[in-house]
């Protein structure tokens, strides 16, 4: 994602930029210098670790992400330059002169082993009984340095208690190394800014406003720090165990729904390249593990276009034919619980702008523990609902008390895509060498508009099939249905649509042009917000945001590590299960059709539908008391 | 409260010469600011906050700048321990202080000044403003300053809330701008990207108090004292076990045996130079000189006699980085801890040799890898004091070498 040029990071933890020369010609541009005594010719204001990973040198790095700014503060890059008294970290230093570099000689070796040195000597925590148990980067640079001891002492004691306030962050400050890519995160990142260091010196932590427990605080439960820190200091809230016993339970019925982007992205965790999707060796690892059902969420995704389209259908009559000046317009999407959070934490006197559609997650619960339950002839408090998110959001929305509206908890628990990994780690499958399999019915067909939910741009592009085509009975003019000007990992994305020859029935909208923006992370949305609160938004129709960079396959749930290229590589592997899929229109899912004449017979944004998959926002605000 | 400092009876060859409040200005701005700077460079003035760096060569990169928005901040921070001819500065010569930011304001083509005031000297603020607002009324600060048409400048003070780190000068932009007071990155320096992203110049309190005295008598004048890499004076601030402790005006050069004798301490043990992130020389090496190429300082003068326990003194300067550290880069935060633990088991005896030599060598390693000058001379004083007093520290004792 690009990265916005005003940050909100202190400048301590920036670093010089030098626009780089674009045309490599141009007097200046280029400069040679040496690494490791090669001679090379790269471009003026690039930075050393930038250099030397286009030449296959390996730096170390701990406070480094390529998604973040740069801090320069953990000090394991250190390079010797020839000619500087001190070592200059790679990661912060331009290259503006023919400099020398040598990047593993005798006192640079030192200098990285006795900074791990210290890291460890103050990190409390066994590898062993820690989820980041080899996919920690802290553990990798211990290896990569063969630590074979403490040469320093080690803390025997535990200095912070953990926090496991919140439904979706849990924090072990025992373990954080204080590189400071969480607070770069929320901050710069996500514009939340819930985190921050506190203390100096030796006192120095990652802390809370007042040292309050997550829960407590402003933080939308994102996860994106998790995806960033190096190591086991930010997981999320793991439910497995309680997965576990409830699949274990006889008189248990559970059903569990998977999201697309966990399964375009859960092959990392079993060592593949990112990019593979695994929807079918999913559902046969879930089976064996001993769900009673697999259901797929994009039904629920198809139902959610349907409602939300509808909704927004709805308004636009209002506006348009009934001149109604209150109708709240553009109509913002709301199947991202971060995003939710991110928009009843800092602009709540706009929740009437969001649609009242519960997420997919949250509609797929309301309807297994009704509709289901009663075709199934199940009782609905022996059904357990879990749900396969990329998402740790999704852990706080599912406990929403609101999120009730059949008489149970719609879904009883959030897993993540790594903790349903572990899961399948534990029932000792290899996911990748599983035969695949179908879902379940009664909800075994979704169409690929659901499926692309899981990109950003993809709600709005699945909103738009079905509504262009209930508004005017023909297709999107979109060549093969992909509205490309929603796609892409740009930060803010717009584009718009005109509505001609519309049906009877939607004549008010005739010659309308439907605008539309769609963005990604929270950083991103406020920028959209803040459009929006300058009146720059008026015209505009329907808004799509996401929580997290580059959509739900960026999410807080999902593998780690993060980039922008593992998020392209994710969305691709969308695309293209979704571009081979017959059913592509959420309108024309046959079991969508079935659920609206079985069951929600009242309709999109009908009595049954308000009562079980619409819900209400709480203004939260800023203050905290 | 309107405080006012009496000004003692001071001489020296440069900052406490008599000066007639006004004249330092009045030459510069009738002066072409590019002779100020052939001035300044011909003068060889280094900082004299510690790192010693040119004082032409940080002006002439500002005044090149092309930003139409410049600034000068005076450090005023005086946070090491030791050092306090600062703050004898600001209250008996505040014309020289003021007016030296004036002229760097009018030389390198900035409009605004900021002091960053040490917290702890709060009680002087209102001295302060109230000096500036005479200099104000007398056309020394303002609009067209001294009939100069389009010069304007002024100049605000600002308090900075007790960090030591905050002296330094990325660290006290990045207080000014209202973040929590850490070091930043270098490359880009100040002089480049400043206060607000705008080229700065930080200079130290008695920098800019040199300046008006250097304009009025040349640069020529000031490099006949001193050493040839160390022109001119430099304030000591001089306490501990002597008999006249205080602030003195000495020529650079001036060796430690000299000064000793000059405020009465010819009994030292030791003396630190430099503060605490300074070094600490024993009898050997009084002979050395006070200069930039021998015995740096920032002016922290400490003289410890026989009764002073060297590892106590050690163990108070390896508390205060503890402390001091922001606690950003690992090598500060955590190998600051280290060394004063192994001060602590010397304490105790219960130590290897072989640790405290592994100990040294982490201080080598914190003296090139830490982000910030902090970090970069904390291990001095461990360094330095382990190695100087060794018989002291480690011979009286019936060493415990524990395993
Ligand atoms: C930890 C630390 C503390 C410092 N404290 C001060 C200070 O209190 N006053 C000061 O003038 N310079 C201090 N400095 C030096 C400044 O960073 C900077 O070099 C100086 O203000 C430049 O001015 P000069 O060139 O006039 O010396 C400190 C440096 C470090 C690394
Ligand atoms: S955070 Fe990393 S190094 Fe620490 S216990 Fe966990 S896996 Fe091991
Ligand atoms: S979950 Fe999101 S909002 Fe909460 S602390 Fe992490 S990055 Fe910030
Ligand atoms: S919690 Fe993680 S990301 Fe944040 S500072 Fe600690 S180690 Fe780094
Ligand atoms: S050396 Fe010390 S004071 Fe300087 S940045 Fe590092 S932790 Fe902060
Ligand atoms: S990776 Fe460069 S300082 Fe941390």
């Amino acid at each position: 994602m690009t990265m916005k040029t005003e940050l909100r990071s202190p400048v301590s933890q920036r670093p010089h930029i030098i626009p780089s020369v674009k045309d490599r010609k141009g007097i200046g541009a280029e400069v040679a210098i040496e690494l490791n005594g090669e001679k090379l010719h790269v471009q003026m204001g690039k930075t050393i670790l930038e250099v030397c990973r286009e030449n296959n040198v390996h730096i170390p790095t701990l406070c480094y992400h390529e998604d973040l700014c740069i801090a320069g503060n953990c000090r394991m890059c250190v390079v010797e330059v020839e000619g500087m008294r001190t070592l200059q970290a790679a990661c912060a230093f331009p290259i503006t002169g023919p400099v020398k570099i040598k990047t593993f000689s005798n006192k640079v070796r030192k200098a990285r082993k006795h900074i791990l040195d210290l890291m460890l000597s103050e990190h409390y925590g066994e590898c062993y009984s820690c989820v980041r148990n080899n996919n920690c980067e802290l553990q990798s640079l211990a290896k990569e340095y063969g630590v074979d001891g403490y040469e320093f002492g080690h803390v025997c004691e535990s200095r912070f208690e953990v926090d496991r306030s919140s439904y979706a962050v849990v924090r072990d400050m025992d373990k954080c190394i204080l590189c400071r890519r969480c607070v770069r995160t929320c901050i710069d990142l996500q514009e939340v800014g819930v985190l921050e260091a506190i203390d100096r010196g030796y006192d120095a932590r990652i802390g809370t406003f007042m040292d309050k427990p997550l829960a407590d605080v402003i933080c939308i439960n994102c996860g994106q720090c998790i995806n960033r820190c190096p190591t086991g200091a930010l997981h999320a809230n793991d439910p497995s165990d309680e997965i576990w016993k409830a699949i274990e339970d006889p008189s248990k019925h559970v059903v569990i729904q998977t999201a697309p982007s966990p399964r375009a992205a859960i092959g990392e965790e079993f060592g593949l390249p990112p990019g593979r999707s695994m929807t079918g060796q999913l559902n046969t690892a879930i089976r064996r593990i001993g769900f009673d059902r697999v259901f797929d969420t994009n039904f629920s995704a198809d139902l959610t276009i349907m409602e939300e389209g509808t909704e927004l259908l709805n308004r636009l009559r209002k506006a348009i034919v009934e001149k109604d000046e209150s109708v709240s317009l553009p109509q913002f999407t709301s199947c991202s619980p971060g995003w939710v959070k991110f928009i009843e934490h800092f602009y709540p006197e706009h929740l009437s702008y969001l649609s009242t559609a519960k997420s997919p997650q949250q509609m797929f619960g309301a309807v297994i523990k009704t509709f289901y339950a009663n075709e199934q002839g199940i009782d609905p408090k022996d059904i357990v609902t879990v749900a396969v998110m990329p998402c740790s959001a999704k852990k706080f929305e599912c406990n929403r008390p609101e999120m009730n509206s059949s008489g149970y908890k719609d879904v009883d628990y959030g897993l993540t895509t790594r903790e349903l990994a572990k899961m399948i780690r534990e029932a000792g499958l290899v996911l990748p060498d599983l035969p695949k399999s179908n879902f379940d019915e009664p909800f075994g067909e979704a169409s690929g508009a659901g499926l692309i939910f899981g990109a950003t741009g993809g709600v709005m592009e699945a909103a738009l099939r079905t509504v262009y085509e209930l508004v005017t009975g023909r297709p999107v003019p979109f060549e093969g249905l992909n509205i490309n000007p929603c796609r892409g990992m740009e930060g803010i994305k717009e584009a718009s649509v005109k509505l001609e020859n519309c049906t009877d029935q939607f004549s008010f909208l005739e010659g309308v042009e439907l605008k539309f923006l769609v963005a990604h992370g929270t950083a991103n949305a406020k920028t959209v917000m803040e459009m929006f609160n300058r009146g720059e938004l008026a015209g505009y129709h329907f808004i799509e945001i996401m929580g997290c960079p580059g959509g739900c396959i960026g999410g807080g749930g999902q593998p780690i590590p993060t980039s922008e290229e593992i998020r392209k590589l994710r969305a691709k592997a969308i695309y293209e299960e979704e571009a081979s899929l017959p059913v592509r229109k959420s309108h024309e899912n046959p079991r969508i059709k079935y659920i609206y004449e079985k069951f929600l017979s009242d309709g999109p944004c009908g009595k049954l539908s308000h009562k079980l998959l619409h819900t209400h926002y709480v203004k939260r605000g800023k203050f905290i008391t | 409260m309107n405080t006012a400092f009496e000004k003692q009876d001071r001489t020296g060859p440069v900052l406490f010469r008599t000066y007639e409040k006004g004249s330092g200005l009045k030459k510069a701005l009738s002066m072409e600011r590019n002779d100020i700077l052939d001035e300044l460079r011909e003068s060889k003035l280094k900082g004299r906050g510690g790192a010693g760096f040119p004082t032409s060569t940080k002006w002439m990169i500002v005044a090149a700048a092309s930003d139409s928005k410049k600034y000068v901040i005076c450090n005023a921070d005086e946070g090491e321990p030791g050092t306090f001819k600062d703050r004898v500065l600001l209250t008996e010569y505040p014309e020289l202080v003021f007016e030296g930011m004036v002229i760097a304001g009018y030389t390198i083509g900035a409009d605004e000044g900021i002091v960053y005031l040490r917290g702890e000297y709060f009680y002087m603020l209102s001295f302060l403003e109230k000096f500036l607002e005479d200099m104000r009324s007398n056309g020394l600060l303002g609009k067209n300053i001294l009939g100069k048409d389009g010069f304007n400048f002024d100049i605000s003070i600002r308090l900075g809330s007790g960090a030591y780190v905050c002296g330094e000068e990325t660290a006290l932009i990045e207080s000014l701008e209202g973040y929590r007071g850490e070091p930043r990155n270098r490359p880009p320096f100040p002089v480049n990207t400043g206060f607000m992203g705008h080229p700065t110049i930080v200079n130290n309190v008695e920098t800019l108090a040199s300046v008006p005295h250097l304009i009025m008598n040349g640069g020529a004048w000031f490099c006949e004292m001193g050493t040839d890499k160390s022109t001119g004076s430099k304030l000591f601030s001089v306490s501990g076990d002597c008999d006249s402790p205080g602030v003195y005006e000495l020529p650079w050069g001036t060796t430690i045996k000299e000064l000793l004798k000059i405020v009465g301490a010819e009994n030292a043990k030791a003396v630190q130079v430099g503060g605490a992130s300074g070094i600490c020389f024993g009898k050997k090496d009084f002979s050395r000189s006070l200069a930039y190429e021998d015995a740096a300082t920032g002016g922290s003068i400490m003289i410890f006699n026989e009764s002073r326990n060297m590892l106590h003194v050690l163990k108070s300067f390896m508390e205060f980085f503890v402390e001091e550290s922001c606690g950003q880069c690992t090598p500060c935060r955590i190998g600051n801890v280290k060394l004063l633990e192994g001060v602590e088991m010397i304490e105790r005896g219960e130590f290897t040799f072989e640790y405290i030599e592994k100990l040294k060598d982490l201080g080598r390693t914190m003296q090139v890898a830490s982000k910030c000058g902090l970090g970069q001379t904390s291990p001095n004083p461990f360094i330095s004091i382990l190695e100087n007093f060794k018989d002291e520290i480690f011979n009286p004792r019936e060493v415990n070498e524990a395993v």
